[in-house]
């Protein structure tokens, strides 16, 4: 398993890296800092996921398999385990073909409106993960905009498989979109143009051409989206419904519910397992299958390669999803305004004067806990990154595996992991702003390494060495070379892990108090309450702090680098 | 400030099998002297680079010792060596200016602000580069980020300066250039400097001493003259210029002399390498220059002329001659007054003792 590579280099290696580790020595800064790292990744990563298997595989204290017989003897947890995977094998396939079908028609078949298609798929991203479920329920709910005002239907229910589905797909489509858009746009159009002019016709030059190429994509694409489906917390928390059990609900309210962390963890167990497999899959087979065509030459396209009138099929079939997302995102925005949602249509602020009132608390911890997380998560991606890039030493693969698991991992297991492994001495946590902070920081530093590490790939190393060559220790290489030529990356990280750390939910729920709550669980608890008014305002507040934050610091890297960060390029 | 390396080997080993190793270094030993220029030359992957970043700190040696002015260095890291390097990508830091960029190993050093401005000044002056300080990276020419890389690195004041392959990415007017204006600045400092590339003609101009590797281990060391006229061995006769070669037997030696069969006849040349025994297969390296073509004059070889091309300044055959399986080819470099052969011309061809170096048969 590669979870453990770092642990089973054979000897030789192990000694070899030794002898570099040895060298470290001379650099003191630099070997605290990999110990400290190493540190905190077992404490923080590996402990809670240890514990919670612990936990899932024992009974008074000894090993068993009894809460795996209690909780799947059940038959409401074996219907979550299939409902779970049926829902994210659809969404997965659901959500990969609209992204390929977005990403196709905006690189490939050039239709008009790129930047409009671009923003339509980057709302979903920045919005909390469970804006959509609510959103359905204010659409096609009982009282629906458009199951009871349009269509007078007078009894609709949206809640369970149909209505998890489409919210998920809406949720996690664009992800798939920017992965694919990627994919199509590293694919030289010129093979397509020699395939035409080779003789074939543009469906076969689709099938035998493009579509192989995207494959890897796809499928990379197609696990991605599984994870993001299985983890996923808010959406089934709000629209699942009692008649459509979800493992990640269902472990949630195990452990909050019944107070049985034994059951719980075994669920949790069972939600680990398919997800950290998917990811692996993912990360170290299907990702090193990317076909990449570099030919160095200006790759202009004949730009003949969609016929009018698929171009214009595709561009209608663009616009039906971009109006799908828009009336989601807009019904928010509306309801977030209106009096009573499908009762009183009256415009009113009463909802934000509520919010305000009730909700200012968590405004301000969700922001404290945003605002020291994420520049701190960030700084340890790119310093993180660069150690497993440029550095030798034992436990390199280690890190590098170790922090990208997070990305694997289900927030609710995480989550669960953490209050098994931090309520009691020595690491007594439950209920600090601590907690809250060091979960943030360590689920979100995978984004600042892949930046990192991106970026890295592209500094020649001898502009690292030629300062060291100048007299420089490491540390110095890193703060003033390295680190400044990251700052791009740095920053598009910093927005990726503040806008997830605004948004998250899964694994914070359970790591919420009375002293330190956030605003996805605000709203999360008025939508259980069914103060759908509230529950908009505090979103539309919510995105609009996302996306004045993402201003500022789209700002500050055009004026002060003269670049743009990625999530909103292009 | 001379540098020493006694016995250096490096071994890597291969990333995904650890079992497989290479020994891309093997047992180098050569002394460089203070204000030497001394060029590492050989074909890529033949460990010139290695070493020299072995030297730079960036490698360390798998065995053997480096000593740069009398002195071990083997465990002092690269930062705190006083060696300092031109980097072949020159490796500007793309996020400082000019100025910055040339001042940067000052600033590590702590030297006052006043002091540092000075000497960037003054090597920008001589480095042509007086009104370029505030300049970005990226809005200076490749010869201008050379230059850079250059200033940056003599500014340190080193102990010993690292040049590798500095050239390799500049078009080759600028080229050629720039390797005379390297010499010169070497040369005005009298830095002991370490060259490597893989061009010949750049060794043989900036160099006071060539030495040649291959397979990482030393071919020969000697200055241009020696390393073209009396190479050692195979290697280097043909690594180094263009060269025929013309198997043979010894039939006596002496001290300064050796008698050769060749074609029958007995020939004694004067200039071979050391270790040579009776019996001996050997092979005299004849340069293409060092050949004399004739149409009437009887001489060692005849043959046929399978290609004549006019270069202009010279003339260039290639030469079938029966007893040899190699082609012969021979640079005329007075046509007009050598004459002009055809293709398919008879020919008589052969060599003086002066024009000639005896090596081993590999």
């Amino acid at each position: 398993m590669p979870l453990f590579n770092g642990v089973t280099m054979n000897v030789r290696e192990l000694k070899n890296n030794f002898k570099s580790t040895l060298l470290l020595r001379k650099d003191p800064v630099l070997f605290g800092t990999i110990i400290l790292i190493i540190i905190s990744l077992f404490l923080f990563i590996l402990f809670p996921l240890a514990k919670v298997c612990i936990i899932a595989f024992q009974k008074d204290g000894k090993f068993s398999f009894l809460n795996f017989q209690e909780a799947f003897g059940f038959w409401y947890y074996r219907q979550a385990f299939v409902n779970s995977i049926v829902v994210g094998l659809l969404t997965a396939f659901i959500g990969t073909f609209i992204g390929f079908l977005f990403a196709y028609s905006i690189i490939r078949a050039k239709i008009p409106g790129k930047k409009f298609f671009n923003i339509i798929a980057t709302i979903p991203i920045v919005s909390p993960p469970f804006i959509g479920a609510l959103a359905i329920i204010m659409l096609f709910g009982r009282n629906g905009f458009v199951s009871s005002f349009l269509l007078k239907m007078s009894n609709a229910n949206i809640y369970g498989f149909k209505g998890l589905l489409l919210a998920q797909v809406i949720t996690f489509f664009p992800v798939s979109y920017i992965t694919l858009r990627g994919v199509l746009e590293s694919i030289s159009p010129t093979l397509e143009d020699a395939a035409m002019d080779l003789g074939g016709n543009r469906f076969t030059i689709f099938m035998r051409v493009t579509l192989p190429l995207a494959i890897p994509g796809i499928a990379s694409s197609i696990l991605v989206l599984f994870v993001e489906s299985l983890a996923d917390f808010g959406n089934p928390m709000i629209l699942a419904g009692s008649e459509f059990p979800i493992l990640s609900v269902q472990a949630f309210l195990e452990i909050t519910g019944m107070y049985n962390l034994g059951k719980g963890s075994a669920l949790a167990f069972v939600l680990l397992i398919p997800s950290v497999s998917a990811y692996f899959i993912q990360k170290y087979w299907v990702s090193k299958k990317q076909y990449i065509t570099i030919t160095g030459k200006p790759t202009a396209s004949s730009n003949k390669i969609v016929s009018n009138r698929a171009r214009n099929i595709l561009f209608a079939i663009c616009i039906l999803i971009a109006a799908l997302v828009l009336l989601i995102y807009g019904s928010i925005i509306y309801g977030a305004f209106a009096m009573s949602w499908g009762n009183d249509a009256t415009l009113t602020l009463k909802h934000f004067k509520y919010v305000f009132e009730v909700g200012f608390d968590s405004l301000i911890d969700t922001l404290i806990i945003a605002g020291i997380s994420t520049p701190i998560s960030g700084i340890l991606g790119m310093l993180i990154a660069f150690l497993i890039v440029r550095k030798k030493f034992i436990g390199r693969k280690f890190i590098g595996v170790v922090s990208m698991l997070s990305f694997a991992v289900p927030g609710t297991v995480i989550g669960i992991g953490y209050i098994l492994a931090f309520n009691n001495s020595p690491f007594y946590l439950t209920g600090t702003l601590l907690i809250l902070l060091i979960n943030f920081i360590f689920r979100y530093i995978p984004v600042g390494i892949q930046g990192g590490v991106a970026v890295l790939g592209q500094i020649d190393p001898s502009i690292e060495e030629a300062a060291e060559d100048l007299g420089a220790d490491s540390n110095t290489t890193f703060r003033r070379i390295t680190l400044p030529l990251m700052v791009p990356a740095f920053f598009s990280g910093l927005i990726y892990a503040f806008v997830r750390s605004m948004t998250a939910i899964s694994a914070a729920i359970f790591l919420v108090s009375a002293n330190w709550n956030l605003m996805t669980v605000q709203i999360m608890s008025q939508v259980e309450s069914g103060r759908i008014g509230a529950a908009s305002a505090f979103s539309v507040i919510l995105v609009i702090i996302i996306l004045i934050s993402m201003l500022i610091i789209n700002t500050i890297l055009k004026l002060k680098y003269h670049t743009k960060s990625s999530l909103l390029s292009n | 400030m001379s540098v020493k390396l006694t016995n250096i080997t490096k071994i890597f080993k291969d990333q995904d099998d650890s079992t497989k190793e290479f020994k891309v270094v093997d047992d180098v030993n050569i002394k460089i002297y203070d204000g030497e220029m001394v060029t590492f030359l050989g074909p890529s992957g033949c460990g010139k680079t290695t070493t020299l970043r072995m030297i730079s700190g960036f490698e360390t040696p798998t065995a053997g010792k480096i000593y740069i002015d009398g002195e071990c260095v083997n465990d002092i890291p690269a930062n705190k060596r006083n060696s300092s390097m031109v980097f072949q990508s020159y490796a500007i830091f793309p996020h400082l200016t000019v100025k910055e960029n040339i001042g940067f190993g000052l600033t590590l050093k702590k030297y006052s602000k006043v002091k540092i401005a000075e000497s960037v000044k003054e090597i920008m002056d001589i480095m042509g580069l007086a009104n370029l300080g505030n300049r970005q990276p990226s809005q200076l020419s490749g010869g201008q980020q050379q230059r850079v890389a250059l200033a940056r690195a003599i500014v340190n004041n080193p102990k010993v300066l690292l040049f590798d392959e500095p050239l390799s990415n500049l078009d080759a007017k600028l080229r050629e250039k720039m390797r005379i204006e390297i010499r010169r600045i070497q040369k005005k400092f009298g830095i002991t400097s370490i060259y490597v590339t893989h061009d010949q003609v750049e060794a043989m101009t900036v160099s006071d001493r060539i030495m040649i590797m291959d397979k990482g281990v030393i071919m020969q060391i000697g200055t241009p003259f020696e390393v073209y006229s009396n190479p050692d061995n195979y290697f280097v006769a043909s690594f180094i210029g263009r060269a025929n070669f013309i198997p043979s037997k010894i039939i006596s030696k002496t001290d300064s002399t050796v008698e050769l069969n060749v074609q029958g006849t007995k020939q004694i040349y004067n200039s071979f390498v050391e270790n040579l025994n009776e019996n001996d297969d050997v092979l005299i390296v004849v340069r293409p220059e060092g050949l004399e073509l004739s149409s009437s004059k009887k001489m060692l070889f005849e043959g046929i002329i399978k290609s004549a091309v006019y270069l202009g300044a010279t003339m260039e055959y290639e030469i079938q001659v029966d007893e040899l399986e190699d082609v012969i080819i021979a640079v005329s470099y007075n046509p007009k007054k050598e004459g002009f052969f055809e293709e398919g011309d008879k020919i008589n061809l052969g060599f003086d003792s002066k024009s000639t170096h005896v090596i081993k048969t590999n």
